[in-house]
């Protein structure tokens, strides 16, 4: 069958939404869009769990100290099946891993911001959990099939995090002067970067189209970030928190909230690898990664050693 | 018999097993995020949850066995030191993943028989927790005597590694399998386990670990002890700096 025809079954299937399949035929653009961009998802869960294990062992109370451990550990299988899902388009996790230590790859920037302060913990459930689901709600229906399916997974985690981020947020909200002024400094320091996380502006976004058109991405990065905003602006204002926005307003007209510009410069920035943590963030999966060296080597060795065993001795049977 | 004891009997019986599974749950837990594999860092963080699980079930009957208006929290977060019960050797820091694993080997093994023992105790409620926890205990059990037996034959380096561990940790069995007088009591009243009768399944299961392992039992006789009495290392107190840092800072709210 010659490319063009198989283009055209391809198309095809995207216009009658039937999922792509690993076996099947497809573009290298495709492939390589979806290779990039699952990759990238799975680095952001697994650098994503850095801020947040920066709590683990300063938890406040054992019940909120046993569901963040629970919290990151989810964050950790996000990444396994995310691995998985971009390994069925035959690159391998060690390649995708490698890009990531050696800085190649890119994972969201939102993780190159601190958690300074135990009401981070609530911020980064609410606000970055938060929009991260109005994307990946998006990707459960993305047209390559494995990645739908890791993503229907991931949102029901995803969502239940959204909600206990709130409610840590609710519980700080709802507490002294000193615990309600940390959710407030929470709050303004994530708002910003939270909003940056749908990527840039449509009008700047190289990829976007692209995406859209082969249904990798259903809707378009100032889509989802407006629906962030209308989403969460009514839930801050539930708990008695403020949003550190100015321009903030209800459009009646448009029955959505109009909002401040974001600081591009910033984004561009923390992209750059000039973040508050970008260095520290790697210079942790690196340390991880080359102290785990001779863990990896030791039990691949024994497994070869059990192999050969395994095989005299059935030669002996 | 070292005398901070600031607790009933039963409490100071409770506690030692909390603080055993609070304190090695908080060791474990560092691992989160920084280990050698992802499968691995995903079993450890299990283990840590599994630990701090139990943990709580016993931390909540000493509350309620204290008192007044002792919690959970209050158990785990308003303590010092000399208040911890927990076993000089799972406040022993993280060290290299073989560290890790050679301390989890020799507390799994005596958790795994206590606990089996403790599911006889004529305290319900211990009785009860001790029955909840064997499966998961179980499971810790397979997994440090796996990696024990991967590693130790695995390559040179690995070897060397798992070795030294064992030649640093060992000095901390001891304590966990030497009945004091508050074991000797428990044990009278049908509440405690007999250490005495669960050593040699302990050191058997050790034993054979390390042998089919081809790592050395260290020869050393002095085994370090205390902590089960409430005389720590130094490591405790950095320990319980971090773990009670917002109730410290941050006293008496709701979180």
């Amino acid at each position: 069958m010659s490319e063009s025809s198989m283009l055209e079954i391809f198309e095809e299937k995207i216009k009658r939404e039937i999922k792509i399949e690993p076996r099947e035929w497809m573009p290298d653009a495709y492939r390589k869009t979806l290779v990039r961009q699952i990759s990238q998802h799975a680095h952001s869960e697994i650098v994503g769990m850095l801020p947040e294990a920066n709590w683990i062992k300063r938890a406040p109370t054992m019940r909120r100290k046993v569901a963040l451990l629970a919290k990151v550990q989810d964050e950790a299988g996000h990444g396994l099946y995310l691995y998985s899902a971009a390994e069925t388009l035959g690159t391998s996790r060690k390649t995708m891993i490698d890009d990531l230590l050696s800085g190649k790859a890119k994972y969201s920037s939102i993780f190159n911001y601190p958690t300074i302060t135990w009401a981070d913990i609530g911020a980064v459930g609410w606000l970055v959990d938060g929009a991260a689901i109005m994307n990946q709600v998006m990707l459960c229906r993305t047209s390559y099939g494995p990645y739908a399916r890791a993503m229907v997974r991931i949102c029901k985690e995803e969502s239940f995090h959204q909600r206990q981020g709130y409610e840590i947020m609710l519980t700080l909200a709802q507490g002294s002067q000193e615990q309600k002024a940390m959710a407030q400094d929470a709050l303004n320091r994530w708002w910003w970067p939270s909003l940056m996380m749908f990527g840039p502006s449509d009008k700047e976004s190289k990829h976007s189209a692209q995406s859209m058109a082969w249904k990798i991405k259903r809707k378009s990065n100032d889509e989802l970030r407006q629906n962030f905003v209308d989403a969460t602006v009514p839930q801050a204002r539930l708990i008695g928190l403020s949003i550190p926005d100015p321009d903030l307003k209800w459009n009646e007209e448009r029955g959505a909230y109009d909002f401040g510009d974001i600081d591009w410069e910033e984004f561009w920035n923390v992209v750059k690898g000039n973040g508050p943590c970008n260095k520290q963030r790697l210079d942790d999966r690196n340390k991880a990664h080359e102290e785990g060296h001779w863990v990896r080597e030791a039990a691949l060795a024994f497994a070869e050693k059990q192999a050969k065993r395994k095989a005299k001795k059935d030669k002996v049977a | 018999m070292l005398s901070y004891t600031t607790y009933d009997p039963l409490t100071e019986y409770v506690l030692r097993c909390a603080d055993n599974n609070l304190i090695l749950g908080h060791r474990i837990s560092e691992w989160c995020g920084h280990g050698p594999v992802l499968e691995q860092d995903i079993a450890l963080t299990n283990m840590a949850l599994d630990l701090l699980g139990q943990s709580r079930m016993y931390l909540k009957y000493a509350a309620e066995l204290i008192g007044h208006n002792e919690t959970e929290d209050s158990l785990a977060f308003l303590r010092d030191a000399m208040q911890f019960r927990n076993s000089l050797l799972v406040e022993q820091p993280n060290g290299d993943f073989a560290h890790t694993i050679i301390r989890s080997l020799i507390f799994d093994s005596f958790h795994y028989f206590f606990t089996e023992q403790l599911m006889q105790s004529n305290d319900k409620r211990l009785a009860d927790i001790a029955t909840k926890s064997l499966k998961e205990i179980t499971y810790h059990r397979k997994f440090s005597s796996e990696w024990t037996i991967r590693l130790g034959d695995g390559t040179e380096e690995s070897n060397k590694r798992m070795q030294t561990a064992i030649d640093d940790l060992w000095r901390y069995k001891g304590e966990l399998l030497s009945p004091d007088e508050l074991d000797m009591e428990m044990l009278e009243k049908g509440i405690g386990v007999d250490l005495n009768k669960i050593e040699p399944l302990v050191d058997n299961h050790l034993s054979d670990m390390l042998n089919r392992a081809t790592l050395q039992i260290p020869q050393a006789e002095f085994m370090q002890k205390g902590g089960k009495q409430g005389l720590h290392s130094e490591h405790l107190g950095y320990i319980l700096a971090e773990l009670q840092f917002m109730q410290r800072a941050y006293p008496g709210l709701n979180w």
